[in-house]
């Protein structure tokens, strides 16, 4: 008993999150979401593979505030969205990065999955 | 005088569901149409007009807005009888070549967002400045603005 109320105190409140609003689209190449992230840099970013899902999590611990608020309309909850891949995907070839707020996650297909041409002897 | 038998109204009677059915999916089908429409409209609309948060100290009013992607020089601020707008146009970085959208939640066009400050501001003081897709103008107060401490005087 003693050990159940204990862990409860322990855990941590829960966290709040705001999905970003995204593009995503393929091509022959693979596939780029792109996640409207005002607030986050790079320090904040956060992009994770886990079996057939991406999560990618911004913070907007970085951002200072200002003096007292008059008006606030701003989410301040971070963001988390969570994909599922493709498997033509190549994990290994994930690249991200992250300018004025806006993270582009670029997913290479595999090369096995490519569309290519036989040239006929 | 009348006596008819008194009949269940339709739709507690048994039928099965069939004719229940048709009629809600009737109804869901004139709700979802135009509702979804709204939502979407409204995502757009709230890209066109960005959110902003306004902050002050004894010195200054903050005005941050988020407008994410954006290039430095498509962001005009102005400053016109007390009130700040902010505006441009996002334009959409690269058109994808024989590609497949999945997604299309991002806003794309002109927005723009005005803010009424509660004071006076010195209008050549402004500043701007642009990071992580937030765009955070310093409105330094007008000296009349400005608290002010008036010492008693005893005599």
């Amino acid at each position: 008993m003693q050990t159940t109320l204990d862990k409860q105190t322990t855990t941590p409140r829960t966290e709040q999150y705001v999905a970003p609003n995204v593009n995503i689209f393929e091509t022959q190449e693979g596939y780029v979401i792109q996640a409207e992230m005002p607030g986050v840099s790079k320090d904040g970013l956060e992009v994770t593979l886990e079996g057939n899902e991406i999560t990618i999590t911004g913070r907007r611990g970085a951002e200072t505030v200002p003096g007292q608020p008059l008006f606030r309309e701003r989410n301040t909850a971070d963001y988390r969205r969570v994909f599922e891949l493709d498997p033509a995907i190549d994990t290994s070839k994930v690249s991200a990065k992250i300018n004025q707020g806006v993270l582009t996650v670029t997913l290479p297909k595999s090369e096995r999955v490519k569309p290519r041409k036989i040239t006929v002897d | 005088m009348n006596i008819v038998r008194w009949n269940r109204p339709q739709l507690s009677t048994w039928g099965g569901f069939g004719g229940l059915s048709t009629l809600r999916n009737e109804i869901d089908r004139l709700f979802e149409a135009p509702l979804s429409e709204l939502a979407r409209a409204s995502q757009f609309l709230s890209g066109a007009t960005p959110a902003v948060d306004v902050y002050e100290d004894k010195e200054n009013f903050f005005v941050k807005a988020e407008l994410p992607g954006m290039k430095k020089e498509d962001i005009d601020v102005s400053l016109h009888d007390g009130t700040l707008s902010i505006s441009g146009e996002r334009k959409s970085e690269e058109k994808v070549e024989n590609g497949e959208v999945y997604r299309s939640e991002r806003f794309f066009g002109r927005f723009q967002r005005s803010v009424m400050l509660p004071a006076a501001v010195d209008a050549a003081q402004i500043k701007a400045q642009y990071q992580d897709g937030v765009l955070t103008v310093t409105l330094p107060k007008a000296e009349e603005a400005k608290p002010k401490q008036i010492d008693v005087q005893v005599n």
